[in-house]
């Protein structure tokens, strides 16, 4: 099962490089990693996306407690966050194929940010699901190359009121 | 005007440091070099990684943050083991190290090594300082890190530079503040309470005692919370000690090397209290096992040790001699005749009679008789292999110490450690006992026990095999010795004496016993060869 940690931590040089440094060592799977300083700019936030069982996330969570410079660890529970991953996208797109992509571009709302002679570049920045549903529909036209920032996800504060 | 190696000797001052076990090079020479007029002793030791395990031996023998100092690249690396060593072990250290001038950082300079990449998995936290300006700052939060909560090493890499550059005055802060690091000390009451309500009901009780029963210095504690509840006790490696070793209540050290009666009673049991342990793989093989038919509380510091290895019913997280006195407290309990009655009967039916040979000394009879022999706060320092099992299983101890490197494994760990434990206690009897393996290891340091003379005792157990592996290969490798045989052995008797230490050979426990005697009794080091059968089993 997918888990998303949230994660603050002083915002000093060889912080994140811990951070990461103690997945592998501890035979963790993420699947991705964004960091970014916060409001307060002696503190950064490490959005972690990780795959594994309960036990995993539970050790995941006490092992991030034990790095000094971590402040703070939680880890989402579904429903209770809104998470976002930007995108850029180079699709094929030859002069014949622009309006098709544009189409698509409207429909998932993602922006067009780069047109050349046979390519077409897209900026996305939405959910999970979403992305997939727009390689979907990128796919036959032929994807050059994606770059993704990983997700990024705050505390959905509608949810908590409603508790 | 005050210079940054001043300022990591004024640090060293405020911290209390009366010593520092390293090794100079020139990115380290202004720090020795301002430390060369102060009171701080500084001991050579005769390779670097001894320098940690010195540090270590210390910092067990006083219960205070030990200190090694090393200069960049291979001076740094080899001090990697000793303080991964110290880490597996929860030993309070700071490791200093010099390194090449900031601006040529990752330019692969000569002797640079990138030292805190390299030990990021095996210290508790690490500082590469940039700014002379820093140090005050970081020497106090690397005592505080080091010596609080779990304890462990803290690693200071200092660029040369940053130990020349000057700034106006020199001002210790008083207190740290790191958001990130509070430990808990005092257990959750409610869990406390769910935990005597769980075991005023148990019918087979028994209480695992971890070296941090020892780190938290709980020893009193503890041994008050067994005599008031009658619950046996059964020790891990590092938990030796916690428990005098002839208490009735005392089962022994559980584990793959351990004794069988203390691995019958934690199969058997219906609640087990960890206490300061990590039930790691050596202790118990398959934790899954066990938890299938037992309740099990679990007292760490460190919220990461409690359902890591073993699951656990009732986490409690906090220092063991806080939770401890709070459940002695409060408890009403006393365990059932019927089990400790059960108890007792394995402990007479399970033990293996030691297997002499003759011509040889028998390892196991001849640490018992030699516990007795040793004054009562005696400090003994086990190696690693056949040697290290057969001093946790057969030293008696009450108030003395046993110390080894339990998590790692360190070969080469005993002689070091027994420097730096014998500078902390010189009043106490420090023997070290290692194999003819590790021996070979750390035998260097001959040197600085005769430089510093040193009142240091060695015990070899020289049985010209790699005992453990070769027990190992007898098992599951069909007696085929691969690289386990040490042929064409060393005198070692005569390499003392060429570093004007005394030194003699036994062939048999009655010739063992009289030297080791005679050794005692002398206020000089001393080395003693046993003369060991390759086929004497660990256990």
């Amino acid at each position: 099962m997918k888990y998303t940690l949230s994660v603050l931590v002083e915002n000093h040089p060889g912080v994140l490089s811990k951070v990461s440094g103690l997945f592998s060592r501890r035979g963790f799977n993420i699947d991705s990693l964004a960091v970014g300083i916060t409001e307060d700019s002696n503190i950064s936030r490490i959005t972690i996306v990780a795959d594994g069982d309960e036990y995993v996330i539970e050790q995941l969570e006490k092992q991030l407690n034990k790095v000094i410079p971590v402040i703070k660890v939680r880890t989402f529970a579904q429903d209770e966050f809104i998470s976002r991953e930007l995108s850029l996208i180079k699709v094929n797109c030859p002069a014949k194929q622009r309006l098709d992509i544009m189409k698509i571009a409207e429909l998932m709302e993602a922006k067009i940010v780069d047109v050349s002679v046979n390519t077409m570049t897209l900026q996305f920045a939405d959910t999970l699901e979403r992305f997939e549903t727009l390689m979907d529909l990128l796919k036959p036209y032929g994807i050059r190359e994606i770059v993704r920032t990983g997700t990024v996800a705050i505390e959905k504060d509608s949810a908590a009121s409603r508790k | 005007m005050v210079s940054g190696a001043e300022i990591m000797v004024k640090c060293l001052q405020e911290e209390g440091v009366e010593i520092v076990f390293g090794y100079p090079g020139a990115v380290i020479c202004p720090f020795f070099d301002k430390l060369y007029d102060t009171d701080i002793k500084a001991v050579l030791v005769r390779q670097e990684q001894n320098a940690a395990h010195a540090a270590s031996g210390y910092a067990r023998a006083l219960s205070r943050v030990g200190v090694c100092v090393a200069t960049s690249g291979p001076g740094a690396l080899n001090m990697i083991t000793g303080i991964a060593t110290a880490y597996m072990d929860s030993i309070p250290m700071v490791a200093i190290t010099g390194q090449v001038k900031s601006d040529q950082l990752g330019r692969d300079v000569f002797q640079e090594a990138d030292i805190t990449g390299a030990c990021e998995s095996f210290v508790k936290h690490s500082y590469l300082v940039k700014d002379t300006a820093d140090l005050p700052r970081v020497f106090k939060e690397a005592f505080h890190i080091a010596s609080t909560g779990r304890p462990g090493p803290v690693l200071i890499d200092v660029p040369v530079d940053v130990q020349q550059g000057e700034i106006k005055e020199f001002v210790y802060p008083e207190k740290v503040n790191i958001i990130g690091y509070k430990p808990s000390v005092s257990g959750h009451p409610m869990q406390i309470k769910r935990a005597l309500d769980i075991l005023s009901t148990s019918e087979r009780p028994v209480i695992v005692a971890g070296g941090g029963v020892l780190t938290s210095g709980a020893k009193l504690v503890f041994r008050e919370f067994v005599s008031k509840t009658s619950i046996p006790v059964i020790s891990t490696m590092m938990g030796i000690g916690a428990m005098p070793s002839d208490d009735p209540l005392y089962v022994g050290m559980i584990g793959s090397h351990g004794v069988k009666a203390a691995n019958k009673v934690i199969h058997d049991s219906d609640l087990i209290i960890v206490c300061g342990a990590r039930v790691g793989d050596r202790a118990v093989a398959s934790p899954d096992q066990v938890t299938k038919q037992t309740t099990v509380i679990h007292i760490d510091i460190d919220p990461a040790e409690i359902g890591k290895n073993m699951k656990t019913n009732i986490p409690i997280v906090g220092d063991i001699k806080n939770v401890l006195s709070q459940m002695g407290r409060d408890v009403q309990y006393a365990a059932p005749e019927e089990w400790l009655e059960q108890v007792r009967q394995w402990k007479t039916d399970l033990a293996v009679p030691p297997k002499s040979f003759e011509g040889f000394v028998e390892p196991k009879s001849f640490i018992a008789k030699l516990s007795g022999m040793l004054g009562p706060k005696s400090i003994l320092v086990a190696d690693v292999g056949q040697n290290q099992i057969w001093c946790a299983n057969n030293y008696r101890l009450s108030d003395g110490r046993f110390f080894t490197s339990g998590g790692m494994g360190t070969m080469g760990y005993s002689v070091p450690a027994a420097i730096g434990a014998k500078f902390a206690r010189p009043d106490r009897d420090v023997v070290a006992v290692c194999g003819d393996g590790s021996f070979q290891m750390m035998m260097n340091e001959l040197a600085t026990i005769a430089q510093n003379g040193l009142n240091v005792k060695i015990i070899v157990m020289r049985n010209t095999v790699l005992g453990m592996v070769h027990e190992l290969q007898d098992v599951f490798y069909n007696s085929r010795y691969a690289v386990t045989e040490l042929d064409e052995m060393p005198d070692f008797g005569k390499l003392a004496q060429a570093y004007g230490i005394d030194a003699a050979f036994a062939s048999s426990n009655e010739e063992a016993e009289s030297y080791a005697e005679k050794m005692l009794a002398s206020d000089k080091s001393s080395l003693l060869v046993c003369n060991v059968h390759p086929n004497t089993p660990s256990r």
